[in-house]
């Protein structure tokens, strides 16, 4: 019973906020609906018995992304309302049919998936926690040791692309001046 | 009750919402917001199909996406930074500097 509850304020509350994300003119209100969103998001990983994934969702998105964000955005002038002119109607109308048709076969999936067995099924009598660190680091060791090469390279790719220059103003950033103030 | 169908029908919903920003927005800092919608949207379809079938790869491949996430938000953002540095503007036209 509170399973349904949850599930259905779950997920009007994220639908709306990322209905909001996708339609606002504003970038803080987006950026702040989308923290909503994913915080909401890990709900749903709490009611399917996800808590470590729930967790690493809100650190993660609600936490690191969000702030990397917020980060950025103090670049970018964002008290003025993004303006967007829309050309194309044509491109828009194709890929809205294309993905509609890929929305019916992601929905149509479970009747042609009943022969699916579990690779590595959930262990009885184990919380999620350890279940999720038993088959991490067996099974998916490698890919765990890339992930976090992976992760190393994009935090040094993140502090030599944005620290460069960090000194000096924004506006007044003409790429000549700014050759003139290096040098 | 919940069923699996429920879940995936939300995926859906949430995957075309992602779908419709990245094909109406222009600004890229939306652009990436979009993205953010598209990863949670599957996010959360991999771990429904990973309950109710029993199997803990769903949550494994959640769990990597999570991972590929912060790091295209980490090389992403510095990138738009250099780019408003260099033109003054985020928008996806002005990436564009060939005539044609």
């Amino acid at each position: 019973m509170y399973e349904i509850i949850a599930f259905y304020i779950f997920s009007a509350l994220s639908i709306g906020m990322f209905a909001i994300v996708v339609l606002s003119k504003n970038a803080l209100y987006a950026m702040s609906a989308l923290a909503g969103g994913m915080i909401f998001i890990s709900g749903f990983f709490f009611i399917l018995g996800a808590e470590f994934l729930g967790v690493v969702q809100i650190t993660v998105y609600s936490g690191a992304i969000m702030a990397l964000y917020a980060f950025g955005m103090m670049f970018f002038d964002t008290t003025r309302d993004v303006k967007e002119n829309i050309k194309n109607k044509k491109i828009a109308y194709t890929l809205s049919i294309l993905s509609a048709i890929l929305v019916m076969v992601i929905l149509c999936a479970p009747f042609f998936s009943s022969a699916i067995q579990a690779n590595y099924p959930t262990i009885q009598n184990a919380g999620n926690i350890q279940m999720i660190g038993l088959v991490l680091f067996t099974k998916y060791l490698v890919p765990f040791e890339l992930a976090s090469i992976m992760l190393l390279v994009a935090m040094i790719a993140g502090i030599v692309l944005a620290s460069k220059k960090m000194d000096i103003k924004v506006e007044t950033s003409n790429e000549s001046q700014v050759v003139k103030e290096v040098k | 009750m919940i069923t699996l169908t429920h879940y995936l029908v939300l995926v859906g919903i949430l995957f075309s919402i992602g779908l419709v920003g990245v094909m109406r927005r222009t600004n890229l800092l939306m652009l990436f917001f979009s993205t953010e919608i598209l990863l949670n949207a599957v996010n959360v379809g991999f771990v429904a199909v990973s309950n109710y079938y029993g199997d803990l790869s769903g949550q494994m491949f959640a769990f990597f996406i999570i991972a590929v996430a912060a790091s295209e938000v980490a090389v992403g953002l510095g990138l738009l930074i250099l780019w408003y540095k260099r033109n003054g503007s985020i928008d996806l036209n002005s990436l564009q500097s060939m005539k044609g």
